[in-house]
């Protein structure tokens, strides 16, 4: 079980100027055991799940599964009312005419698919949530233009301030804060 | 080059440096992709965080420092005027009913459909920017795709209205929609008008879904950039609590990327739906197998006018022309005169078909009255515009050229509602039965009815531009990181590559 530590602080969050130098800063949280870390970059930065050691397959999973149940209610919507609560004969097909359901199966599959991915998406993100402590951080409004930050929280087992201070200290960021709850 | 002074003037401030010795042409400097962005003779660093901030600086200040321009009220007057007059052509509609159209029978589809039609259409090149090319990684479409997405949203809004004013019986407009009911119906889902209720409404919510999923990192932006508590608070609730944060983009990428994957097919089927309206029905000169691919095909083609014809005065406008340069439009052009191609083929394989099949129906509808029936002028009106004029884009000189691009925009826009007159209602004047052959004249609350769906689309697009980033900022941002980060390993070299981007 891990120790709770009755720390006010959020945690130490490190600025880089560099993407370059941020991803090499992760690389090394990430081999010196921090778990509860994150970066926060202008863009989608290619390599930083790796630098970071992120991993979640969430969610085209649940995409997957989505459209899935998508395609079925649409196909069980279309043959239920046609074949079964209003049986008409229309042309002589068949109260089963599965070629004529494919359309509305699709457009199901693809609608049910697009709006649980993007809710789970926030959802498995935590958002909307908005305040959050890494708010505190001098200068984090420039994380939507050009710096790049790296968090370690005061919830992580391996948490020292003064450790993970001096630690932080050491990955060649411009500047490295306490950052308050 | 109509617009050369300005176009010297961003560029001596931006952009200049990428022809040493001052040995290319000004126009091969403007055609270069993206011609902004070279720090090969820059410091590195400072060039890069440069570009970071004043690529978001550029496109935020329009909505956040930008004044109120006279051009923008004028333009929102017109707009404004435009959907007023919607207002009392609907309400007109509405008291009176869809007699105040020129349909009647057999012309039960008139300008409304041709309208729905052409919306829908408009509406499939924002989807195909932002979906299909993301896909297939052109970069170029970066700067657009946050417009045309708007654009698409806006078109089918559009689209959208038709369909419930046609109905004649608005009260029922919802019977279009699969509940349980007391009655106990059902609509028919062996019917394509029904799949087009599901294609569009997929199709709009899916394209919403995917346009805000966009804008939220860039809402996120502006929040942190503007110093009005008020705007500040709202942006925030809009933006979510955005943070930037690398677990949260992991999980954004995944979803934006399936997104766009879903996206390719749902936006082939959307037309394609549309126009198994006309061609699961037996109307000859409907009644083709080639009606989903060349629908397809139109509906891209007019797309891609539309952006061209958007892209152009929005550049000038906010002088974006170092953002949205010359080669997006000049792609935008050869997407159009593909599809376009596409198109004009689509009619000679109708007159073919016609001819071979043998049935005396389609031969009829086809030369007879298509060609030289009472409508000749229309049809041969649309094989100029679309066959012939569009040919134009094949010479470099007019693609690259603002006014020969806008001009021939212009035109594919009105040929492609041309073209709906010609195929929907005009079909519909002579079939079967010549006892019940009768010409079809729009009325005025038809063209009332289509102004004021124009007055709907540019409020709507002109307050967009007002309110919220035109430019995904966070694309760009990545963009010049990806060239900034290709530079450094010397494989984006001019020199080296022959001014090819890898």
């Amino acid at each position: 079980m891990e120790v709770k530590q009755d720390n006010p602080n959020f945690g130490i969050v490190a600025e880089f100027s560099s993407s370059e130098a941020l991803k090499a800063a992760c690389r090394k949280v990430r081999d010196a055991g921090y778990k509860k870390t994150d970066a926060h970059t202008p863009f989608p930065l290619e390599g930083l799940n790796e630098a970071l050691g992120l991993r979640d397959k969430w969610v085209p999973f649940i995409m997957l599964v989505a459209g899935f149940i998508g395609a079925v209610s649409g196909y069980t919507l279309a043959f239920w009312a046609m074949g079964i609560s209003l049986p008409l004969n229309i042309a002589g097909k068949p109260t089963n005419s599965w070629p004529l359901f494919i359309p509305p199966t699709f457009e199901m599959t693809v609608l049910t698919s697009a709006i649980v991915g993007v809710v789970s998406m926030f959802a498995l993100n935590g958002l909307p949530q908005p305040y959050h402590s890494v708010f505190n951080t001098p200068n984090f409004e420039r994380a939507s233009t050009d710096r790049y930050f790296l968090s370690i929280e005061s919830r992580d087992p391996l948490y020292d301030e003064a450790q993970t201070l001096a630690f932080m200290q050491t990955l060649g960021a411009d500047n490295v804060s306490v950052v308050e709850e | 080059m109509p617009k050369q002074p300005a176009e010297l003037e961003t560029d001596v401030s931006g952009h200049g440096h990428k022809s040493p010795g001052g040995g290319r042409s000004l126009r091969e400097m403007l055609t270069s992709v993206p011609q902004q962005y070279d720090p090969a003779l820059q410091d590195e660093i400072i060039g890069s965080r440069h570009s970071l901030e004043s690529i978001t600086k550029q496109i935020s200040d329009v909505v956040l420092h930008r004044p109120v321009s006279l051009g923008w009220l004028i333009s929102m007057f017109v707009s404004l005027s435009l959907l007023a007059l919607m207002l009392v052509a609907v309400v007109y509609l509405i008291l009176v009913g869809v007699g105040v159209w020129g349909v009647n029978v057999p012309v039960g589809w008139g300008v409304g459909i041709v309208c729905f039609v052409w919306w829908i259409g408009i509406g499939h090149a924002g989807t195909l920017i932002s979906a299909i090319l993301l896909l297939l990684h052109q970069n170029w479409r970066t700067s657009i795709n946050r417009f045309a997405e708007a654009m698409t949203l806006m078109a089918v809004m559009c689209a959208g209205l038709y369909p419930l004013l046609h109905v004649g019986r608005h009260q029922y407009d919802y019977w279009m929609l699969p509940f349980p009911s007391t009655m106990g119906l059902w609509p028919q889902f062996r019917s394509p008008l029904i799949w087009d209720v599901f294609a569009v409404s997929t199709y709009f919510t899916v394209s919403l879904v995917f346009w805000y999923t966009g804008l939220v990192p860039d809402l996120a932006t502006l929040r942190d950039r503007t110093r009005l508590p008020w705007l500040k608070k709202l942006l925030g609730f809009f933006a979510l609590g955005w943070r930037y944060s690398a677990r949260h983009w992991q999980r954004y990428n995944a979803v934006y990327l399936i997104l766009a994957g879903l996206s390719t097919p749902l936006v082939l089927s959307v037309h394609t739906t549309v126009s198994w309206d006309f061609a699961a029905g037996i109307v000859p000169g409907w009644h083709g197998t080639i009606f989903p691919q060349y629908f397809v095909a139109g509906a891209v083609y007019a797309g891609f006018a539309m952006v061209i014809n958007l892209g152009i005065p929005l550049r000038a406008f906010f002088r974006m022309k170092d953002l949205i340069t010359m080669k997006h439009l000049e792609n935008c052009g050869k997407f159009m005169l593909i599809t376009g191609n596409v198109v004009f083929y689509g009619y000679l394989m109708e007159i073919f078909t016609a001819w071979y099949s043998g049935v005396i129906f389609e031969r009829y509808m086809t030369f007879d009255n298509r060609m030289f029936g009472p409508y000749a002028w229309s049809f041969w009106l649309l094989i100029f515009c679309n066959g012939v004029f569009i040919q134009l884009i094949w010479f470099k000189k007019i693609r690259t050229s603002i006014w020969g691009l806008y001009i021939v925009a212009f035109v594919v826009n009105l040929a492609m509602w041309l073209e709906r007159l010609v195929l929907i209602p005009f079909s519909l004047t002579q079939d079967y039965l010549p006892s019940s052959w009768h010409m079809y004249y729009p009325s005025f609350w038809d063209y009332a009815t289509f102004a004021g769906t124009l007055g709907l689309f540019f409020t709507l697009f002109f307050l967009f531009v007002r309110i919220l980033p035109v430019i995904s900022m966070v694309e760009m941002r990545e963009l010049v990181h990806h060239e900034h980060h290709v530079d450094e390993l010397g494989a984006n070299d001019p020199a080296l590559t022959g001014g090819v981007k890898v």
